[in-house]
């Protein structure tokens, strides 16, 4: 035995754990060390890559959100428009459509007037009437007021509807004609070029022709805009077409001019913004009239159909009502719960099986608990619909057996030292639990309740049950009322087809996340609280 | 030898001026946990204003029989207690009596030092506080004063009231545990081997500090340093194995024990 250990083992006396063979072990076991370190390493730096991709989609897409492009338009509230003596009666709407024909007055027939109406938001009405009511020494003259644009009209300014291609500027470009279809030449062929690559189809006649599926080619000449809709070879190397008049010149004359052709890049079918309207915003953006503020209205008002009225605050009034509702049942009966359980119920089969079902509980789909809500809460105790009371309760089950799992687990881990010192100085056991166990509790029962309320403000599917899913337009104003909340606000945006509540489903999604950001800072700073206090 | 004898005796009594007064009695202690039992039919009086040393092997149940003495064995749900166990003469045990009232009149210090991990001053004031001991902040201050003077601890933590318990050295906190102890006046106080993570000056000082406290209160030691018990305690106790071999005057139990197993447990044969 002791020969073999000699002949195999190093030369040394202490060579266990100074020869070779313990040296490759040691190198294997920081091997072992390091790999883990990268691995752990690794591990972080995905999921931090992971968060930073999602945080930096979503801030991106929820930006354009926070603001809102407002135009200003001359109103007329004289009194032959507005009565001095019963002002709620007057067509706000009306006054507003006027000051917008008023800034393009060239615009004739129905089917352009209603276009041109269109883009100011149908909200514009009531927030002129409301600031009416507000400070009734506007009436009486002509005003500048600035209303909400059309989400079309907004996203399109935003950049987010059409793509503008490259312009350039042409010489010599002729305009003949009159009326709504007009006869255009050019100096060159280059332009045809451009049309092919533009997309534009070969026509029968041997020329080009624009449609709605090819880029659209605006040619601003004479202070009008002229869309090309058919090009063809001229005579001496130049080119001839036809367009459309979007906006008339102010002097349609044969005599050559100077020209800027602009690209609409997105085809006119594959977008939700017409030529006309694109020309229509761009004149006001040139003039000065379009303002972009930030977005009060996303912030403070309730939920609407027209996505650019559509605001958040009713579901942050909501979620905030059914937090409260949870927090205030699910907290302290959970505590009581755990400090029960933990420190007074003697064990039993009886308190084992409601030990094993609470931990059931905790593992239950959260829609179960909406089931039970509509038929306990709704069905048979007939508790209003849609009302943060309800969602509160349930959600308030929801979380109770997470708080009272964490909370359990926090009086656990509080030494038993403390109650013995508390119950051999006299203390009886509510003062022991009371007086020293429970505080030393707090921060890890608190951490508990924040994780549950998390989960409760993020959880959906139990308040689609009990009817919080309903479009409810105004402001919860109390528990009772009907109301939503942000992540159901989030998944009906979603659903909507306008685009411009992508932007908002975004914008939400971040209101949520500020939301969490602020329970848990205030979960910290009590946390701290508590425990400075020892 | 006659002489000899009647000379110890006197030596004692005068020691301890005239015969002591029984402060607790147990008769026949059982303790069960659970289907194992821990104490078998054990007898034994607890003098007034004597300390009192248990000593024995570990896993003898001097532990045990520590925490029958103010009920702390109630907090463990599978300990059952039988037998008698009387505090000047009542039955601690009777349903009437009140546990809380008798964990005041019957203090306990623990082996490992545990103060709350709340200040100096918030630890001793939370005895008398709950008990409605003081009237205004004023009389809890002298409470606070007087117990941190009898535990020798006044000195050196005066300047730091308000500093964590926790903060003090593991002799300190033992000091303080003592104090916190004292603060609810107890009569009776019992100490589950007090000293057993304190280095010998610390040691020294609670050693000390026992021998003052004598003069007020009855205390009940548990120690496994025979020294300590020659050394602090008025009368002894040896447990073996969950019975009381041998109980006596500290002089006559470390000089001529009766019992083989006491002898050979002192002169460190066993245990
Ligand atoms: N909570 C408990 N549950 C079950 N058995 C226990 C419990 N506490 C003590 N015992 C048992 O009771 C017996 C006596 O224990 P005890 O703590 O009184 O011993 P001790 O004399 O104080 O020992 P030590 O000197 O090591 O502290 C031991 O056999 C022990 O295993
Ligand atoms: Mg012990």
């Amino acid at each position: 035995m002791t020969d073999t250990t000699l002949s195999t083992g190093p030369a040394s006396p202490d060579s266990l754990h100074t020869g070779d063979a313990a040296k490759a072990r040691l190198r294997a076991r920081y091997a072992a060390e390091a790999r883990f370190k990268w691995l752990g390493a690794g591990a972080v730096a995905l999921a931090g890559f992971f968060l930073l991709l999602l945080l930096s989609t979503i801030v991106t897409k929820a930006l354009p959100a926070f603001h809102q492009n407002y135009v200003a338009l001359e109103v007329d509230l004289s009194a032959d428009k507005i009565d001095p003596a019963d002002p709620g009666a007057a067509n706000f709407l009306g006054l507003v459509h006027d000051g917008m024909a008023g800034e393009f007055p060239q615009v004739s027939g129905r089917q352009e007037r209603r276009l041109l109406r269109g883009l100011v938001s149908t909200g514009a009405g009531v927030m002129l009437r409301e600031a009416i009511e507000a400070d009734p020494t506007m009436l009486g003259g002509t005003r500048r007021i600035a209303v909400p644009l059309d989400d079309f009209a907004d996203l399109y300014l935003k950049g987010l509807l059409a793509k503008s291609g490259p312009s350039c500027r042409i010489a010599g470009v002729t305009v003949s004609g009159a009326g709504d279809e007009v006869a255009v030449g050019f100096p060159d062929d280059a332009i045809l070029a451009m049309a092919r690559g533009a997309g534009a189809v070969d026509g029968e006649d041997g020329g080009l022709r624009l449609t709605s599926g090819s880029q659209s080619l605006l040619l601003e000449i004479a202070g009008g805009t002229l869309k090309i809709t058919e090009l063809s070879t001229g005579e001496a190397g130049g080119a001839i077409g036809k367009a459309t008049v979007l906006e008339p010149l102010a002097s349609a004359s044969d005599m050559p001019d100077d020209a800027m052709l602009r690209t609409i890049e997105t085809a006119e079918a594959n977008r939700k913004i017409t030529d006309r309207e694109i020309v229509w915003l761009d004149r006001l953006a040139g003039a000065g009239k379009i303002e972009n503020r930030w977005n009060t209205l996303f912030f403070f008002t309730g939920a609407s159909r027209e996505p650019e009225l559509a605001g958040i605050w009713g579901a942050v009034v909501g979620s905030a009502l059914t937090m409260v509702v949870t927090l205030a049942l699910s907290f302290p009966i959970g505590v009581a719960a755990a400090i029960y359980l933990e420190e007074f119920a003697t064990k039993n089969r009886l308190t084992n099986l409601i030990e094993v079902n609470i931990n059931n509980l905790a593992a239950v789909p959260s829609i179960v608990f909406g089931l039970l809500g509509l038929a306990v809460f709704l069905n048979w105790f007939s508790l209003p619909r849609s009302a943060p009371l309800v969602g509160g309760m349930v959600l308030a089950l929801m979380t109770l057996p997470t708080i009272i799992i964490a909370a359990r687990a926090a009086l656990r881990a509080v030494p038993p030292s403390i109650r013995e010192a508390a119950l051999g100085i006299g203390a009886s056991k509510v003062q022991t639990v009371f007086h020293h166990v429970l505080p030393l509790a707090m921060p890890g029962i608190m951490t508990g309740t924040i994780i549950g309320m998390a989960q409760a403000l993020g959880e959906t599917a139990p308040l689609l049950m009990i009817g919080m899913v309903a479009f409810i337009v105004d402001i919860p104003g109390g528990f009772t009322d009907a109301a939503t909340v942000l992540p159901v606000q989030i998944f009906m945006w979603a659903d909507f087809p306008e685009p411009a509540f992508q932007q908002k489903t975004s914008a939400a999604i971040l209101i949520l996340l500020g939301f969490l950001v602020i329970m848990n800072a205030i979960a910290v700073v009590l946390r701290k609280r508590f425990e400075r206090r020892w | 030898m006659n002489m000899l004898t009647e000379a110890g005796v006197e030596q004692q009594l005068a020691d301890q001026g005239n015969t002591p007064a029984i402060k607790m009695r147990g008769k026949g202690v059982t303790v069960h946990y659970g289907d194992k039992q821990a104490l078998f039919g054990v007898d034994l009086d607890v003098p007034e204003k004597q300390v009192t040393a248990l000593i024995g092997p570990s896993g003898c149940g001097k532990s045990t029989f520590l925490r029958c003495l103010n009920r702390m064995n109630d907090t463990i749900p599978i300990c059952r207690v039988g037998g008698d166990i009387t505090l000047d003469g009542e039955d601690i045990y009777d349903p009437k009596i009140d546990v809380v009232e008798l964990r005041a009149r019957v203090g306990m210090v623990f082996q490992k030092p545990n103060p709350f991990p709340k200040s100096i001053y918030e630890n001793i004031a939370y005895g008398p506080r709950i008990h409605g001991l003081t009237k205004n902040k004023a009389e809890l201050d002298a409470v606070v004063e007087s117990s941190l003077r009898k535990a020798a601890l006044w000195d050196e933590v005066k300047d730091r009231l308000q500093e964590p318990g926790t903060g003090l050295s593991g002799g300190q906190q033992q000091r303080l545990c003592i104090a916190r102890a004292i603060a609810v006046s107890p009569e009776v106080i019992l100490m589950d081997e007090p000293c057993s993570a304190l280095d010998p000056i610390a040691t020294a000082k609670v050693e000390e500090l026992i021998d003052e406290l004598r003069q007020n209160y009855t205390i009940v030691i548990v120690t496994h340093s025979m020294q300590q018990a020659a050394r602090v305690s008025q009368r002894t106790a040896m447990f073996h194995l969950g019975y009381l071999v041998e109980e006596g005057a500290t002089d006559k139990m470390f000089t001529n024990p009766d019992d083989k197993r006491t002898q050979d447990y002192i002169t460190g044969r066993f245990g």
